[in-house]
């Protein structure tokens, strides 16, 4: 069956370009550097290595020595919120957002647990922080902020500069989890004053095992893994020179008409043919000011994890926030968060684009979204009775 | 490919048999409710002399596990006395679609217990039912035998996840072996509270984390 891949907001396909230049790096760069003084095949590795971090540090405006390579968005964000608090020579409040990625939420808990404070801030029903809310959570034991660029599981853009300008005049450190939203939001570091990034590599058509943190100079850190001294003494562990430079060769494959202006339009279609197709909808999140490849919609009165079977049954790849979907049984807490209505998180889809994308497959999956609402409409206890 | 499904469940997700409203039934009830995800209502036709289910069908807004579960039963049922039908478990309905998997017990339970309350529904309507007695501790322990344990499918009790149920004066405190971090915790005493709540001598369920 040709698929429709309509989950690229979870993870996206390799560029051919990615896979060729990662597969000459495995056969031909496979020695590590274990010193600066390392023989030549371990230096080579090494060169193609800081290459691509020197690539990721540019893409943000940052220098390659506060570029840290990790596994992925989880462990950046978990080095980041805990290597931060553990390292705090200060107070011991951190803030972070109901909708925060599980990496992050998690992170927080276990601090708790270790008797730091950690306020969990409510969010407006876009997704964004409420920036007086904020301000009425900071005091003086605060050290950290984490949010979102944007949201995981809506797409919403937050509103980051004024969010940084608060905490700026607090003089409290910010974590902005760039997972999702990277090069597509630009970033500038000497422009934006924050003090650690979350990036990772697969959802830019790079590969999945590698992620970024951006520490700015001068910020303290307490590694989380012991070992050797890579990655600064931040992170121990080798190097994986293949993943790395894939991550490079991904960041500059980034095309703005294909990865963003492309997903747009795919993006806006969808929209309208939903809109025009199935009466009751609901887009989530902001629809005005969110990801370009990303649309969560809820289909009313049909439970999402029906729909996403039945999509895949023909062929269309997507997710949902309904609780039968999730590994907990839950309902997704962002919507929950957002609406506080089981039905709305129960009945969600997830439909996100890539430059792989056509509008073909656009107009198949509207198609397809129609027969299926109609067929779990009929039988629904929820539907309006004739 | 490896769809967590079976071929007869599938069969009845795509193609649910007796789905609709009866206008006239003799009986209804519904389980569930959005904030557990899942909803079922059944409507029954009963034959007034032989109390055999002459005519049922079923409505739901739930996933896969629950439409194929809700269909089955709906089959099962189908001709049989009241009496028989009561006999059918949530085991039977799982083992007629080839198996579930362990996370989705839960959904035959469901199905297995709207069937249950519509059979009560008949019997309150057509004055079957005695007086009500007071609840006791193991008829508790029975309804809470409801709600699965995601991981093993089976249900809580028998995985040993409740520690203890107290029920003195109208208050039942369950104390489960988890953490209240358990990645299954809420959805455990949601699931224990809905299957608890109804009982109509229960005041308050307060729901304990031992580990």
């Amino acid at each position: 069956m040709d698929y429709i891949y309509l989950d690229n907001a979870t993870i996206t396909k390799l560029h051919k370009e990615v896979i060729n230049k990662m597969i000459t790096i495995i056969e031909n760069k496979y020695a590590l550097a274990t010193s600066q003084f390392s023989h030549t095949m371990g230096l080579e590795s090494k060169e193609a290595y800081e290459e691509a971090r020197n690539i990721i540090a540019r893409s943000i405006g940052a220098e390659s020595e506060n570029i840290i390579f990790t596994s992925g968005s989880t462990e950046s964000n978990n080095l980041a919120i805990k290597g931060y608090a553990k390292a705090s020579k200060g107070g011991n409040h951190l803030i972070t957002t109901s909708v925060s990625e599980r990496s992050v939420l998690n992170s927080m808990k276990t601090l708790k647990k270790e008797g730091f404070d950690i306020t969990v801030l409510a969010v407006d029903s876009s997704g964004r922080i409420k920036p007086e809310e904020l301000e009425k959570v900071i005091n003086a034991n605060t050290i950290l902020i984490s949010f979102e660029l944007a949201n995981h599981e809506v797409g919403t853009i937050e509103n980051y500069r004024s969010i940084v300008n608060i905490a700026k005049k607090h003089n409290i450190a910010i974590h902005m989890d760039a997972s999702y939203g990277y090069l597509e939001i630009p970033i500038n570091v000497n422009e934006l004053c924050v003090d650690l990034i979350t990036l990772t590599a697969h959802r830019i058509h790079g590969p999945s095992g590698i992620g970024a943190l951006y520490i700015k100079k001068g910020t303290d850190i307490k590694k989380l893994m012991d070992g050797g001294f890579n990655e600064m003494n931040l992170r121990a562990g080798n190097e994986s020179i293949p993943l790395a430079v894939g991550f490079g060769r991904a960041v500059e494959l980034f095309d703005k008409e294909m990865d963003v202006l492309h997903t747009a339009k795919l993006k806006k279609l969808l929209i309208s043919q939903l809109n025009d197709k199935i009466k009751h909808i609901s887009i989530n999140g902001d629809p005005d000011n969110s990801l370009n490849n990303l649309l969560n919609v809820t289909f009313h009165k049909v439970e999402g994890e029906s729909v996403a079977l039945h999509f895949d049954m023909e062929g269309i790849e997507v997710i949902t926030g309904s609780a039968c979907f999730s590994k907990s049984l839950e309902p997704s807490y962002v919507l929950m968060a957002l609406y506080n209505d089981h039905e709305r998180a129960h009945g969600s889809i997830t439909f996100s684009f890539s430059r792989y994308n056509t509008k073909n497959e656009i107009l198949k999956t509207a198609d397809v979204a129609k027969i299926i609402v109609d067929k779990l409409m009929e039988i629904s206890p929820l539907k309006e009775k004739k | 490919m490896t769809l967590p499904y079976g071929k007869k469940l599938l069969e009845h997700f795509k193609h649910p048999h007796n789905v609709g409203v009866i206008k006239d039934a003799d009986a209804k009830a519904t389980e569930g409710s959005p904030a557990c995800g899942d909803i079922v209502t059944l409507y029954l036709k009963v034959d007034e002399k032989t109390h055999k289910i002459k005519d049922i069908k079923f409505e739901s807004y739930g996933c896969a596990s629950n439409i194929a579960t809700a269909s089955v039963i709906t089959d099962l049922v189908k001709g049989k006395t009241i009496e028989e039908a009561k006999a059918i478990t949530w085991k039977k309905a799982a083992d007629e679609l080839g198996g579930l998997p362990p996370i989705k017990m839960h959904c035959s339970v469901l199905a297995v217990d709207t069937l249950r309350s519509a059979i009560l529904n008949y019997e309150e309507i057509h004055g079957l039912i005695k007086d009500k007695k007071p609840t006791s501790r193991n008829e508790i322990l029975d309804r809470i035998k409801h709600v699965m344990n995601p991981i093993r499918g089976e249900d809580i009790v028998k995985t040993g996840t409740v520690q203890d149920v107290i029920f003195e004066k109208g208050n039942v405190t369950v104390l489960l072996n988890l953490e209240e971090d358990n990645q299954f915790a809420a959805n455990i005493s949601e699931e224990i509270i809905e299957q608890l709540q109804s009982i109509w001598d229960i005041k308050k369920i307060n729901i304990k984390f031992t580990i």
